[in-house]
Formats: structure tokens, C-alpha cells, sequence
């Protein structure tokens, strides 16, 4: 799945993510967590020392759970990589920048059909007024 | 099984200009029902279906709908909601298709006549 | 009234702009059908049963008469020369072609309009009291609260992709005209007992196919928490609403099963956890936004008008629309003209190109450039001088807006139906049409009284049918148009879900059975002045269901 950020497409080696059950059981650092829209975050927060990368699920680009969880864990004082990853749109990267998302992994099928100059003018829109007096 | 199948023709909305529109035999688009192809049996219908639904770039939403055959063998829709959508509002007849070609309307059914 | 300022009028123009870059890339295969159709209905556009629609917010009601005759030029130069005013404060296009509806937007931006989340499933265009700044009533003005609702929800990046639509409405005054206790949240301004103006909060009202009146989530919320407090429900709601059956996804559904206890504790836990000041708009701000809507400048008048009085003692009909379509102003001198979209045959909500061109004159020189648009499918002049009503009057009855039905029976809401709408399982119009004609009479009309006449063709309830004093419901039934009735309904702060009469009826037989209804009612009311609504109150749903059930008495 290409990686979406503000550089480009990357093609990076599949992160070996492993669930929320799965973190309880281990002490390694450096971990890649993969969550699903009905997680509950502060299951997670505990953890967030040994977690260096959370992937929030995006079963269709309509599910738009993972904005809030992406508000959530940052709220919570997650500081390590954030990703969206599934089916989400080009014009929706914006929406996932501004709520805290790093990058977004979406799936070839989608990353054939938008390519990096679409995502690029989403990143580059006019913020709705209330957005541009809240940044000052 | 044959013996209950209704006659069916695949409709959608035209992508560009929103109207009502048919697959006719030659897998294109008809705004007129009567030039519509008309599947027999369930297996013309998926197929007409399958030839339908890649055509993103020219319509919205395509999906079968029963039709009657009057004597001629042409089509007429049996359900009031496709009856509408070969004329255009009824509280308005000088609007949509009925507008054009009102000498042209589509046959009612004989049934629950609108 | 508000104007934009260089945010909004950047930011409306770059939207028209991103619009028309996704019309493209719908057309040259970079975005399906499935991943267009929500960013259109974001932008307004629909595709019905003939044609797209288009359907342009009217923030809170509010139009000038510039803005009035931007829509009128829309109407005639790129549509079929009428539009159709909605439930919920917006004005529907009905034959927009898709390549022309960026050029649409763009025309709407110039007057500082626009189509933004007039659907899908985000929140809504924010409604409130179509009397606002003009009701005697009235404790404050809902509009600034409702603009600052619009700004704070636009294109909000967490809430675009919701498990349904959310609509939030506004009230100023205790008579509720913005039918608060029916949307996903309603603020009702009120006061502490320190005398602070604050808002009662509401949540989880909602009619479609399970009809729910709100219920008080917070009874009184600090102007200066209104944004955090929102924040705090959506989010609650975007994590926590069901997105497994489209019919359960409403916020309605979410307050129903978790209760409005626990569903209250999850909210206020939420807000207290989240950062108030980053998402509170400023002080100045607020200010800002507020003295906009201050007051226009209003003479100084006397409370009588003996101008209208002569004009009224001489022209009976003009005295009955007076007394029809006229409501109190806080100004002395000053009242609330109601125009009737509802003439007698006529498409509820319908106007033409040059009778929104009439309007938006009528509102230039005699009623200080304001217009309201209802969500009962009126226009609002809300400041004409009682001096100058004789004048409207008659510059509205020469473009055949001078109905003298607000409030009464033909005053019918009334959705589109399967006349145009992709939805509908029936006809909303015709049935409409069909009972005004039976009470085109207007001297019949007024001695039956206020009767709230309300229809929708599809269970969706887009025609607040479970509201209406009369609900209609169009649906099929053994592959023909089905009319179900309810009785009872109130839309008002005494908010009530009608009772479901029984059987429905066919098409042509809805006509009849509200005519025995009616006469029933003038039977039994106890005097002339009580409401139609207040004798079903006293004796129940039984006598109206036998006269509606009465079929001997059908033969017409």
C-alpha cells in the first residue's frame, strides 16, 4: 500500500503491525499498531511508550470514525506516527492532516485512479473561515 | 421459474444532463423506452446489467425495472415510480420528457393507473 | 445581516473551485460514482427521478433582496424558471445540468451564498426562528448563534463523514418556530436566574421512520461554551452513532439506546476533557459576528397606524390578509408580513423567477432588504411598516403572492414526492393541490382556524408529516400510492408525534376523508376560537377516526 505524504507516494515495506490485544503481551519497543474504528483509545494509552506508529482502519472513505480517533490519541499525548490506512480519497487528505494524521496508506487501486498532484491540491485548499481564525 | 419472469430493461440517469435514460440493444443509451432492449429471461437481464454498470462515464445508478409488452411487443412500465420517470412531474406537464413529446407518451398500464 | 469577510469569501470562491476539479475527475475516471456522490451532496447536488437538483442554503433564513434576485436570475438563466422553497430553509433547482452547476455556485458566491452541506451526511445548514430580530417575543436573536454554528461546521475536517446527516436548528423566542425538539440538536435561548442569556440544549429529536421528540441534554449551557458543548455531542456521536442500518444511524437512535443519562454523561465527559478556548470562538469575534445582525434602523412610529386601519375598513379582503398574515413586532409601528407560497393549486413552496424578482423589490423599498425564507415554505417580510402594508399587499397580490392563508388549512407543507424526488415511494403535490382546491374558499378557510396540513412522500418525513396538527404519509401499498394519516401532531415548544389514524388511503380518497375530518371537527369544537389541535387534545382520537373511517358519507 503507497504511503501518502506531503513528499509523494512511498513504497515502503509493509509495517508488521500487530492488534490492541497483542500489546499487552509484549515489552518491545518501536511497535506498529493497527486499530479498527470501534477501538477504545484509552485501552491503548498505557501503551503509547512502545508504540512508534498507529494505523487507524478505514474500512470505506464514508466511515469517518478514524477523525475522531485520530483527535482522541492526540489529545492523549500521542506523539509517534499516525497513519489513515484503507480506503480513503484524495479529497479527503486534508481532513486527515488537520486531525492530526501524518500520512495516509491507501491501496493501489485508489493510488492509480488519484495520483500525488490530486492529493497535493486537497493539502492546498483554502481553509473554511472558521479553521483560519482558530490557526490565528 | 421462466414462467414468472417479468420482462426487464436497465435504466440509470444520464451522467451529464441528469435525465432518464435506457440501454438499448447496441449496449448505448435511449431516452426513449420504447427504443429500449428488453431482456426475457433472467440471464439477458444480469447480462444486461453487466454491460450497464462499467458505463461510469456516462450514466448514474443503472438498474433493472420490470416492464410490460403491449401488442406490439414494445415496453411500458408496470411500477407508478417508472411510469413518473418517462414523463416528468404530474403537477407539471409542461416539464420533462412528457414536455417534448407529449403526442409520444409512454402507454399506461392497464393496471393501477396512475 | 451578515457579510462575508475575507475568509469566507475566499474560501466560498476556492470551494466553486474544487467543485468544478471534481465534476472533472468524476468524468475522466479519478473519482467513482460511490466516491463523487457524497462530495456532491456536500456541495448540494442531488440526482433526482428527471434531473440533478441543486439545493442552495439560505443560512438561518436570512436573504437580501440582491441575494433574492441572484436566486431568480439562477432560476431563469439555468434552470426552468422557478425554485422551490424547503422544510429547512434552503431553495431547491430542479433541472440543473452537471457541467453548469459549477457556473451555479460561482453566480452564488458573488452574492455570498452558497450549496455547502446542504447534504450528506454532515452537519446540516443550520436553520432558526424565520421571525428572528423581528418577534416581539423574542429573548435574543438566534441568528448570530446559528452563523457562528455555520462557520465552526464547515467543512469541520472530523465531521464530514458522519454515521448520518445532522441538523441543528435555533430558537430566540419561547414559541418555537424552528421546530427545535424535531433536529439532531436544538438550542433554545434562555435565560438563568441571574438573568444570562444561555441556550437549553436538545438532542435527538428527529421524525423519518422513527419519529423522536429531543430530549434536554444540558438546560443551561453558557453562550461561550456553545462550541466546545457541540464539539463534545458530534464527537460523542461520530464515534458512538450505529453505522450498521442506515434507519438506526441518526443521533436520535444513539439517545434512545444508550439513554439520556448515560448519553448525557459521555458528552459532559467529553467536554470537560477536551480544550475549550481551541475550539471557542474569541470574545471580539463573537462581537464581531453579532453587530451584524444588529437591528436596522427603525422610525419612530406609533403603535396604530390610521392609515392601515382606513385601508382595512375599505378593503375586506386586504383586512383578511392583515389579519391572516400579519404577526406582532417588537418595533412599535413596525409588523411581520408572512407571503404565501402556498397560492390555491399551486406547488407548496413554489415561486417563479419574477415572483422572486417581486420579492426581492417589495423587500428593497418597503421592508428594509430583508427576506425570510420558512420551514413552512413562506417568505418572511420581517420589517414593514404598518403604513406601507397596503402597498405590499398590493404589489404582492399583483405577482400572485397575496394568499391570505398563513396558518390555515391550505398553508399545507408539503415535500416534492415522486412528482421529483429519487426517495419518494408517493405524490406529496397533487394530495396538497387537491385539498386546497376543497378549501380554496376563504371564508371557509379562516372559520375552520389554524390547521397545520403537513405531507411528505416518503417515510424520510422531509414533509414534518409527524408534526402536522394533519400528517400525511405517501408510501405504496400493493403497487399503488398509499396515504397513511396522523393526527394530533404539534411542531411547536408543546412538540408531539401525531397518532397514526388507521388504514391508509388511496390517492384520490385523501381529499374526502380530510373533508369529513374537517367537518367533524366543526361539530365538535367547543367554541369558534378552539384549534383543531385543541379539540383533538380534549377528545381524542376516536371521533376523527370514526369520521375519517366514515364511508357511507364518501359518496362525492
Amino acid at each position: 500500500m503507497p504511503l501518502v505524504t506531503k513528499d509523494g507516494f512511498q513504497h515502503l515495506p509493509e509495517a508488521a503491525y500487530i492488534t490492541v490485544d497483542q500489546l499487552t503481551e509484549t515489552d518491545e519497543p518501536w511497535l506498529a499498531v493497527e486499530v479498527a474504528g470501534d477501538v477504545d483509545v484509552s485501552a491503548i494509552a498505557p501503551h503509547f511508550e512502545k508504540i512508534s506508529l498507529i494505523a487507524v482502519q478505514f474500512p470505506s472513505f464514508a466511515d469517518g470514525r478514524g477523525f475522531s480517533i485520530a483527535r482522541h490519541l492526540k489529545r492523549l499525548g500521542f506523539d509517534g506516527e499516525l497513519r489513515a490506512r484503507g480506503h480513503i480519497i484524495a479529497d479527503q487528505y486534508a481532513h486527515a492532516l488537520a486531525c492530526g494524521f501524518d500520512g495516509v496508506e491507501i491501496n493501489d487501486e485508489v493510488a492509480e485512479r488519484q495520483p500525488f498532484d490530486q492529493w497535493q491540491d486537497a493539502a492546498n485548499k483554502v481553509l473554511p473561515p472558521y479553521r483560519q481564525k482558530m490557526a490565528g | 421459474m421462466s414462467k414468472l419472469f417479468k420482462p426487464k430493461i436497465v435504466s440509470a440517469n444520464d451522467l451529464f444532463a441528469g435525465d432518464v435514460v435506457y440501454m438499448n440493444p447496441g449496449f448505448g443509451w435511449t431516452r426513449k423506452l420504447a427504443e429500449a432492449a428488453i431482456a426475457h429471461n433472467e440471464e439477458a437481464a444480469a447480462d444486461l446489467l453487466a454491460k450497464a454498470m462499467p458505463q461510469q462515464e456516462k450514466v448514474v445508478g443503472p438498474y433493472l425495472a420490470d416492464v410490460a409488452l403491449d401488442d406490439d411487443g414494445r415496453p411500458f412500465p408496470t411500477h407508478f415510480r417508472e411510469k413518473f420517470r418517462t414523463r416528468g412531474p404530474s403537477n407539471r406537464t409542461d416539464l420533462g420528457k412528457q414536455s417534448v413529446n407529449p403526442e409520444r407518451r409512454e402507454p399506461l398500464a392497464a393496471s393501477g393507473g396512475i | 445581516m451578515y457579510r462575508y469577510d475575507e475568509f469566507d469569501a475566499a474560501y466560498v470562491k476556492d470551494r466553486v473551485n474544487t467543485f468544478r476539479g471534481q465534476v472533472n475527475r468524476r468524468i475522466d475516471g479519478s473519482l467513482t460514482e460511490d466516491e463523487f456522490k457524497p462530495l456532491r451532496l456536500m456541495n448540494g447536488l442531488y440526482l433526482q427521478l428527471h434531473a440533478y437538483m441543486l439545493r442552495v442554503a439560505i443560512p438561518y433564513g436570512t436573504l437580501s433582496s440582491r441575494q433574492m434576485r441572484a436566486l431568480a436570475m439562477i432560476a431563469s438563466k439555468w434552470d426552468k424558471g422557478y425554485g422551490h422553497l424547503t422544510t429547512r430553509q434552503n431553495i431547491q433547482y430542479n433541472w440543473p445540468a452537471l457541467k453548469d452547476v459549477p457556473d451555479i455556485l460561482d453566480a452564488l458566491a458573488d452574492v455570498e451564498m452558497h450549496a455547502i452541506q446542504t447534504s450528506g451526511n454532515c452537519i446540516r445548514n443550520v436553520t432558526a426562528d424565520h421571525f428572528a430580530g423581528a418577534a416581539a417575543d423574542e429573548i435574543e436573536d438566534p441568528r448570530p448563534t446559528a452563523e457562528i454554528i455555520r462557520q465552526w461546521s464547515t467543512e469541520h475536517p472530523e465531521f464530514l463523514y458522519l454515521p448520518r446527516k445532522f441538523k441543528i436548528a435555533v430558537t430566540g423566542s419561547p414559541n418555537d418556530r424552528a421546530v427545535t425538539k424535531a433536529h439532531d440538536i436544538g438550542l433554545r435561548m434562555v435565560r438563568n436566574d441571574t438573568g444570562e442569556a444561555g441556550y437549553e440544549v436538545i438532542v435527538g429529536g428527529g421524525l423519518g421512520r422513527s419519529p423522536f421528540v429531543g430530549k434536554v441534554v444540558r438546560d443551561f449551557l453558557p453562550k461561550s461554551d456553545l462550541l466546545p458543548y457541540l464539539e463534545a455531542i458530534l464527537r460523542v456521536y461520530n464515534l458512538h452513532g450505529r453505522r450498521d442500518n442506515k434507519y438506526k444511524a441518526r443521533i436520535k437512535i444513539l439517545v434512545h439506546e444508550t439513554g439520556i443519562e448515560d448519553l448525557r454523561a459521555m458528552v459532559e465527559r467529553e467536554f470537560e476533557q477536551l480544550d475549550g478556548p481551541s475550539v471557542a470562538l474569541a470574545e471580539e469575534e463573537v462581537a464581531r459576528i453579532e453587530a451584524y445582525f444588529a437591528p436596522p434602523v427603525f422610525a419612530k412610529l406609533p403603535q396604530h397606524s390610521s392609515a392601515l386601519e382606513q385601508a382595512k375598513k375599505a378593503d375586506a379582503e386586504f383586512a383578511a390578509w392583515v389579519e391572516t398574515n400579519t404577526d406582532a413586532h417588537k418595533q412599535s409601528g413596525y409588523t411581520i408580513v408572512t407571503v404565501s407560497a402556498k397560492a390555491i393549486g399551486e406547488a407548496p413552496g413554489d415561486l417563479t423567477t419574477a415572483q422572486m424578482d417581486v420579492l426581492a423589490d417589495i423587500a428593497e423599498q418597503y421592508g428594509h432588504d430583508e427576506l425570510r425564507i420558512s420551514h413552512e415554505q413562506n417568505v418572511i417580510l420581517p420589517h414593514v411598516r404598518l403604513d406601507d402594508l397596503r402597498i405590499v399587499h398590493a404589489a404582492l397580490a399583483d405577482a400572485g403572492l397575496a394568499t391570505a392563508n398563513a396558518n390555515l388549512i391550505s398553508d399545507i407543507i408539503a415535500c416534492p414526492g415522486l412528482d421529483y424526488c429519487a426517495l419518494a415511494t408517493a405524490r406529496s403535490i397533487p394530495v396538497a393541490q387537491d385539498i386546497q382546491q376543497r378549501f380554496a374558499d376563504p371564508v371557509r378557510a379562516k372559520a375552520i382556524g389554524e390547521f397545520k396540513i403537513k405531507i411528505s412522500g416518503c417515510i424520510n418525513a422531509c414533509g414534518h408529516h409527524h408534526v402536522g396538527h394533519v400528517g400525511i404519509l405517501g408510501l405504496e401499498k400493493a403497487g399503488i400510492e398509499n396515504y397513511q394519516i396522523t393526527l394530533g401532531g404539534d411542531h411547536t415548544e408543546t412538540t408531539a408525534i401525531g397518532d397514526r389514524a388507521g388504514p391508509g388511503f388511496a390517492f384520490e380518497q385523501v381529499g374526502p376523508a380530510i373533508e369529513r375530518l374537517v367537518d367533524a371537527y366543526i361539530s365538535l369544537r367547543a367554541n369558534d376560537n378552539e384549534r383543531f389541535l385543541d379539540t383533538y387534545r380534549r377528545l381524542g382520537l376516536e371521533p376523527f377516526k370514526t369520521a375519517l373511517y366514515d364511508n357511507e358519507r364518501t359518496a362525492a
